[in-house]
């Protein structure tokens, strides 16, 4: 293994057109992290995941995985960093026209040459962690919410990605099934090892699971903390305290 | 109860000798069903020597955001005029509120000109935006050109299953629009061909004229326009949906070619079931012709039959076909595009339904008339 940061990045800039959302990001992401990206609406955190899984072209800047450069590699390396992550989208993202099962065995089959049976064993399996054994042939559709959003998770989680990038995991979720959720990511992160990015703003969800986190202020456009959520929450920025506490500090 | 249905407003210096100073007395009901004043018919009061403006809310027996927006208003007129407001006057719930309300400054974005824009501006945007669009077309283009040869050689991968789906929805659900279009056009064609070729007593040639017609251009062309709005404008509908669940993303982080798995099958669908659309709806259009001569215009079935048979040359169905297949592949291609460029909400997959159908129909009018000048000059 390299000596290289799991994933870093360096001065990364985003923004649609003329207009940037946020400039001068700097943070880096060791394996076995579970990072949190914080801040309030409209800051840009979906932005920084979409450059990070490499949906949108950051305005400049790097993202480097195990030191190679995303953005500045070619159509093949892209492919290859790809195959090391798993993302699962804020609505859950299921193709529609298929089944559970198939959402889930797609990528497994596409990427690995397994007999069929085999494939199905690791579906079962995946829709069992997350808790949806027996909803193989249940189409997007026919499910809740929270449903699809599990189902999502086991999409991303199909083949043992390194990184698991996940936007709002708990939003719309109810309480307990959005503890479930967090356990679950503890519980991946301490036996596979997986690295997680966490788009959030679920208080509970931070102050739990995360180990590091970069905090995105929209009126500043850029980073304003980073490091432990606890941390930030006893000694951070103002605002990022006023943040953590709703408002409580300040 | 002195009046509880109406509102009462009254501005006068206060205390009375100093002139700097306006007390806003409100009483009675203000609420929002209300025909209230206006903010703006207190600005003629706020004219130089006024410096402070306070509030009398003692009067007041009812009152909503009806008064909170009058209230408002007035705050924002003495703010730029530099006058100071002492809310203390007003009811502490509607105070609690005005600050709430102020409490966030307006943002002024980047990028946002709400202004109206000319006639001519419009235009401009427009011309750019088009101009805009046709890289983006290019692009498109290219890709499924590299999927199809990715499907030459054996290496594009989609499910087997939708491209079936696809045929089904396509193929054998269009049969009966299909039909009827089809019949009443070549009703349509042997009426006019009937009042033309009567003045030189050659109604016979009806069969002809109904049979080439129908298989060589226009029952391509029907098929095309139906499918276009039957069709082009539902994989729009599709792919944008997937675009705005972000379904596209998901294909795209896997590394799995969006192009490939949904614009592949709906593109083979329609060159496979178009062409043969047409067929069918040429042999309708016959059959129309047929009726209309046989009852009408008192020609035979049978000689309808061998004139038809006489005029049709495999050319004929050649052209048909060829058109067809051409025809399809343009609907599928407006339908992906404008699906794949949709935007993330249900307004735009409207708008991407309603564009594929208009451009469906503008490439397949273009296709059209190429193919025929150069089938013409091909001697075909």
């Amino acid at each position: 293994m390299n000596a290289a940061p799991h994933i870093d990045v360096r001065d990364l800039s985003l923004g649609y057109g003329d207009f940037v959302v946020q400039r001068g990001l700097d943070f880096t992401v060791d394996k076995g992290d579970i990072f949190v990206v914080m801040g309030g609406n409209g800051c840009g955190k979906t932005t920084l995941m979409r450059a990070l899984v490499g949906l949108q072209r950051p305005v400049g800047g790097s993202v480097r995985y195990s030191g190679e450069d995303f953005w500045s590699a070619g159509a093949e390396t892209q492919q290859r960093l790809k195959r090391r992550l798993g993302i699962l989208f804020q609505g859950g993202a299921l193709w529609s026209s298929l089944t559970l099962a198939e959402n889930v065995a797609l990528p497994i089959a596409e990427y690995t040459g397994l007999p069929p049976a085999r494939v199905d064993e690791i579906v079962a399996f995946k829709l069992a962690l997350v808790g949806l054994a027996g909803f193989e042939d249940f189409y997007p559709s026919e499910l809740s919410g929270g449903m699809k959003k599990r189902a999502g998770l086991a999409r991303a989680m199909a083949l043992d990605p390194e990184i698991l990038v996940i936007d709002e995991p708990s939003s719309g979720l109810d309480p307990l099934t959005a503890r479930r959720l967090d356990e679950l990511i503890m519980e991946l992160r301490d036996s596979l090892g997986t690295t997680f990015v966490v788009v959030t703003h679920e208080l509970a969800s931070i102050l739990s699971i995360g180990n590091n986190s970069i905090y995105l202020d929209s009126e500043s456009r850029t980073m304003i903390a980073t490091g432990h959520p606890q941390d930030a929450l006893k000694n951070g920025h103002p605002k990022v305290r006023h943040f953590l506490t709703r408002g409580g500090t300040l | 109860m002195r009046g509880a249905a109406a509102w009462q407003l009254e501005v006068r210096p206060a205390p009375v000798d100093i002139p700097d100073t306006l007390l806003v007395v409100l009483g009675g009901r203000w609420r929002i069903d209300q025909d209230l004043p206006s903010a703006d018919t207190l600005k003629a009061r706020l004219a130089a020597p006024v410096r402070r403006l306070g509030f009398d809310a003692s009067g007041l027996t009812d009152w909503d955001s009806g008064l909170l927006t009058f209230v408002a208003g007035i705050g924002k007129s003495c703010a730029d005029l530099g006058i100071a407001v002492d809310a203390s006057g007003l009811p502490p719930g509607a105070q609690r509120l005005l600050a709430m309300a102020t409490a966030v400054p307006e943002q002024k974005l980047a990028g946002r000109d709400g202004g109206a824009q000319g006639t001519f501006a419009r235009v401009g945007e427009a011309t750019l935006e088009f101009f805009r669009g046709a890289p983006q077309m290019l692009g498109f283009l290219g890709e499924v050109v590299l999927s199809l040869l990715r499907l030459v050689s054996g290496r594009a991968r989609f499910r087997a299953r939708d491209l079936w789906l696809e045929i089904e929805e396509v193929g054998p659900r269009a049969l009966p629009i299909v039909s009827v279009i089809s019949f009443l056009v070549g009703l349509i064609l042997a009426y006019l061909g009937a009042d033309q070729l009567k003045l030189v007593g050659a109604q016979i040639f009806i069969a002809d004229l109904v049979a080439i017609g129908m298989v060589r251009e226009v029952g391509a062309l029907m098929t095309g326009i139906i499918i276009a709005g039957r069709t082009g404008a539902a994989f729009a509908a599709q792919l944008g949906t997937m675009q705005v669940n972000e379904e596209i993303d998901a294909y795209k982080v896997l590394g799995i070619s969006a192009i490939d798995f949904l614009v592949l099958p709906r593109m083979l669908a329609l060159m496979l079931m178009v062409p043969l659309l047409t067929l069918y709806s040429g042999f309708i259009g016959m059959l129309a012709g047929l009726l209309v001569s046989v009852t009408i215009f008192d020609i035979g079935v049978f000689e309808y039959y061998t004139e038809t048979l006489r005029a049709l040359e495999f050319k004929q169905f050649a052209v048909g076909l060829s058109k067809g297949t051409v025809y399809g592949a343009m609907i599928a291609f407006a339908g992906c595009l404008r699906g794949m460029q949709c935007g993330r909400s249900a307004e735009a997959v409207g708008h991407a339904a309603t564009s594929a159908v208009v451009t469906a129909i503008l490439l397949i009018t273009i296709a059209a008339s190429i193919m025929t000048i150069v089938y013409y000059q091909l001697g075909i």
